[in-house]
């Protein structure tokens, strides 16, 4: 077997506020193959994309991360010095969020962005710096690159500046890429666009990708393994087929059922009963207890996460597999 | 819930729209016309957010109002509501030209069709606990006495599933589902016959959304309500609605019942629109994409605004308004390629291959 990319164990993000500790990401593992396509999915507040800062290392006060390891191709992140760091992001791993806005600087040109991103990291003369940019933006799908390097981000679009985004990420050809949330602000036709560009280019290119998204119809189109997360924790892991087709942890099961589709029609929809519960104070036990039809009194205490057959599921008692 | 039930000419539409028209002006400020005294020529900014825009809406249906952003969903439901004018056209409650009804008459049937908004953070007052902000309206339109208001309030928050204990809450006190809850016990309030729902679930998580969607669901069963229903998201509207309308920049390009939309889509659009919506079913799916980019509003494309991005394009589409045909009993599109009725195109287009014809299209016209 390859080495993985990315191997992240028991991984822990605590926010340290006021009102007390938030176990934002509690003891998450999970690795990524090169090449591979993971999706981390969750309703909000659970941890998904404090998972992805954390990984990049852009957790910031009161967050830190306490405990776990986060191994680069075999390169242990926690800890090393901020120079390593830095040389490492937007170099080997890039990030890509929900919002283009949050990458571009509004007051500089796409070329002094893309440039100043190679420079960053690589040693090449500036003419070749910009034929590298205008590549990149080629490859993205922006038409007239060459003129379009000279524009600024409010004088694109919400999905050309997506795009932009990509193509910043791509410059220095990383092994893995974390995308937050990128096409939730978009048009359906525009995210699927966008969803076309990345899987040819990972696939061109053999660059990993972690999916981060509350959205299983996209991770299900794009996706090889899914990581389904609940009040900071894994619940279920595995292939996507596997775990979309035979959900076997209630939650999982619960969110599936709660997607309108096809079948659904003028059926009401499985509802998963209540809320999320706030992370803050969290006490022992499975946190989706309360809500969970199939809990018992051993839910109490905290389930492991279980592998077998080449999936994991955080349960007492999961839905059996058929 | 009941389908198939084609909308039968033989009822009154409870609210139909007849070619209403929406522009927004941005006018000149100073500077510009200053400039323009010398020349400049700067011109007046104009969005047609909607275009002769006809829309009926039969008791008890649940029409769904699909388009990605800047196509003018939300200006068409505001127009239903009430919140913005019109232009030109008109619009009939119950057959009731509405701009020429008594203060009286308009009342009531400002009552009678409510909204419920896509944020449910920003659509409610925060400074206003639960009694007042669902049990205002009531009070003000005599449905309710002063005295009664408690009662009544917690009742409308049992109707939408809320405990009757909130009732002295302020909005931050609540979660998202909560909130959105709140907002339909609001427009429920006042016992309307129609509610317009802009993006009601857009903003909640999956599982809340679901929630809510069944709780749109019963209401309708319990009430006899008539939704029209805004959404970008396919997968919510085809689980509710009985009918479905695609907007594009303004315009109406298909509308017609469910089935029909999601099982033989017309116009090249909704065809692109369909392949696009992103599916649990569909595995390690191969993404194309339509081409281009959706134009903005202010300088919509001449002819048929889908023309740059459509695949079946031709030059008629260039320069001519495609009209709304009937193409199937109660199913209307606007494209060219149906008026010829006996050219070989329309029946390829009725009959529809959607998504893999037009994935192989896309394919192949991307390696030539």
């Amino acid at each position: 077997m390859q080495q993985p990319v990315l191997t992240v164990e028991n991984l822990e993000t605590h926010f340290f506020s006021r009102a007390g500790v938030v176990k934002a990401v509690d003891r998450v593992s999970f690795s990524v193959q090169p090449g591979e396509v993971m999706g981390l999915v969750g309703e909000s507040g659970s941890g998904k994309s404090i998972t992805g800062y954390s990984i990049i290392g852009l957790v910031s006060e009161p967050g830190r991360i306490v405990g776990g390891s986060i191994k680069f191709k075999g390169e242990e992140l926690r800890g090393l010095p901020e120079s390593r760091i830095r040389s490492i992001r937007g170099n080997r791993i890039a990030m890509i969020f929900q919002d283009p806005m949050m990458t571009l600087n509004p007051v500089l040109r796409i070329d002094t962005q893309m440039i100043e991103t190679i420079h960053a990291h690589q040693n090449v003369s500036a003419g070749r710096a910009r034929e590298m940019a205008r590549d990149a933006l080629g490859r993205v799908g922006i038409p007239s690159p060459d003129e379009r390097l000279l524009a600024y981000p409010h004088q694109f679009s919400g999905g050309m500046r997506q795009r932009v985004a990509i193509a910043i990420a791509l410059l220095n050809k990383p092994d893995l890429i974390i995308c937050d949330e990128p096409t939730t602000a978009l048009d359906v036709t525009i995210q699927e666009q966008i969803l076309c560009e990345m899987q040819t280019l990972c696939r061109e290119t053999g660059t990993a990708l972690i999916w981060i998204t509350h959205d299983l119809s996209v991770v299900a189109g794009l996706a090889d393994s899914i990581c389904v997360m609940y009040a900071g924790k894994i619940v279920e892991n595995g292939s996507i087929s596997d775990v979309l087709d035979r959900p076997r942890h209630p939650y999982t099961v619960g969110l599936i059922g709660s997607i309108p589709s096809r079948n659904t029609r003028g059926q009401p929809l499985a509802q998963i009963p209540g809320s999320t519960p706030s992370l803050l104070n969290l006490g022992a036990g499975c946190a989706f207890r309360t809500r969970c039809e199939r809990a018992s009194g051993e839910c109490e205490k905290d389930p492991v996460l279980t592998k077998r057959n080449g999936r994991s599921v955080r349960c007492f008692h999961p839905v059996a597999e058929s | 819930m009941n389908r198939q039930n084609l909308p039968n000419p033989a009822v009154t539409p409870i609210l139909r729209l007849e070619k209403v028209s929406k522009k927004f002006e941005k006018s000149l400020d100073v500077a510009a016309k200053v400039a323009n005294l010398f020349g400049a020529g700067i011109r007046q900014e104009i969005v047609h957010a909607v275009d002769e825009v006809s829309l009926d809406v039969y008791p008890g249906e649940v029409v769904g109002l699909v388009g990605e952003s800047g196509c003018g969903k939300s200006t068409l439901g505001r127009m239903a509501v009430g919140l913005h004018g019109l232009n030109s056209g008109a619009r009939f409650w119950k057959g009731e030209d509405l701009d020429k009804m008594d203060t009286k008459q308009k009342h009531a049937t400002r009552l009678a069709i409510q909204m419920i908004f896509q944020d449910p953070y920003a659509s409610l007052n925060p400074r206003l606990r639960v009694s007042d902000i669902v049990g205002e309206a009531p009070v003000v339109h005599r449905l309710v006495g002063r005295a009664q208001k408690k009662e009544y309030v917690e009742s409308k928050l049992e109707l939408v599933g809320l405990d009757p204990l909130m009732i002295d809450r302020f909005p931050h006190q609540f979660s998202g589902g909560q909130r959105a809850r709140v907002g339909i016990a609001r427009a429920l309030a006042v016992n309307p016959e129609f509610l317009v729902c802009d993006e009601a679930v857009a903003a909640l998580d999956v599982s809340i959304q679901a929630q809510v969607l069944n709780l749109f669901v019963s209401l309708r069963n319990r009430l006899n309500l008539t939704y029209l229903f805004i959404s970008h998201d396919l997968a919510v509207v085809r689980h509710l609605s009985d009918r479905v309308v695609i907007m594009y920049l303004g315009r109406v390009l298909e509308s017609a019942a469910s089935d029909q939309i999601f099982s033989r889509a017309n116009h090249p659009y909704t065809q692109a629109l369909l392949a696009s919506a992103p599916e649990l079913t569909t595995k390690k799916k191969v993404f194309v994409g339509v081409r281009g980019e959706i134009p903005s509003p202010l300088n919509p494309p001449s002819g048929c605004h889908f023309h740059p991005r459509c695949i079946h394009a031709m030059e008629r589409c260039k320069t001519e308004r495609p009209p709304l045909l009937e193409v199937a009993p109660a199913h209307f599109s606007a494209c060219h390629l149906n008026e010829d009725a006996a050219s070989s195109r329309m029946s390829r287009l009725v009959q529809i291959a959607p998504a893999n014809d037009l994935r192989k299209k896309a394919r192949t016209g991307a390696a030539s």
